[in-house]
């Protein structure tokens, strides 16, 4: 009887430890893969909004968001054909996305960033800054960067950012209460 | 008016989402546990967005007080 319960007992210790190491955290993980303005801003929104809530915020840039990091003030050479015609074609940076509807041509675009400032929304390399000071972290994407040839030495000056794939993600995701992809 | 009587005044009117769930976040931690931040606000999102940020990060808006288009919430740092 005794070895019954103790066997039990020690059964259901290892199910709750399983459990607890299992549970998903405060933590939000993010997918960022559109490089639209409108998209970009609502992602960091949610993400500043996050961690004002008190959770711990991760978001992954991929595909079109990419670019998205992108320091204009940063020459790179020594880039190939593809990278050199990718990184001419794709936004240099934040505060060069473009909306999703009613771009025309970037004259939308214009008129958006004008209303923004005259209603106090933060613009999109503002909310960035936000972002890095509530603590933020940021992981870039590597299969994207090489797909479209950038270089890390051309992204962004973000304190907690980092380079990694999507097994990242997706051990960030499971531990997570909110997962998104924008 | 209320008669709440507050450590901190912070002024978040005009600032539109999500800055002032951002700027509460900090400022409370800027009084003592179980002091009291008074919140001025226009973003008329924050009537449900303090609500949800004190339920989620665990502390009590004692009193919500609306004048004309302002909003102050009252709001006690509980841990």
């Amino acid at each position: 009887m005794d070895t019954d319960f103790s066997a039990q007992f020690e059964e259901l210790k290892a199910r709750v430890e399983n459990l607890e190491q299992n549970a998903q955290e405060n933590k939000l993980s993010m997918v960022v893969f559109s490089g639209d303005l409108d998209r970009a801003l609502a992602s960091f929104i949610i993400a500043t909004g996050a961690a004002a809530m008190g959770m711990e915020v991760m978001m992954f840039f991929t595909f079109w968001a990419t670019p998205l990091l992108r320091d204009p003030k940063k020459a790179t050479p020594g880039k190939d054909l593809m990278g050199t015609m990718f990184g001419a074609m794709l936004p240099k940076g934040a505060a060069k996305a473009q909306l999703s509807k009613m771009n025309f041509g970037g004259a939308g675009t214009k008129m958006m960033q004008g209303l923004m400032a005259s209603k106090n929304v933060a613009s999109l390399p503002q909310m960035i800054e936000l972002a890095a000071e509530l603590g933020i972290k940021v992981c870039i994407c590597d299969m994207s960067m090489n797909l479209m040839g950038f270089k890390r030495e051309e992204m962004i000056d973000y304190p907690d950012l980092m380079y990694c794939g999507v097994a990242k993600f997706l051990e960030q995701a499971m531990g997570s209460k909110v997962q998104l992809f924008i | 008016m209320s008669t709440i009587a507050y450590a901190k005044e912070l002024d978040l009117r005009n600032l539109p989402c999500p800055m002032p769930v951002v700027k509460i976040s900090k400022g409370i931690k800027e009084v003592a546990v179980g002091e009291v931040v008074k919140a001025i606000t226009t973003d008329p999102g924050a009537l449900t967005d303090f609500p949800a940020w004190a339920k989620t990060s665990g502390h009590q808006i004692l009193e919500t007080e609306t004048t004309g288009t302002e909003v102050n919430f009252y709001i006690k740092r509980l841990k």
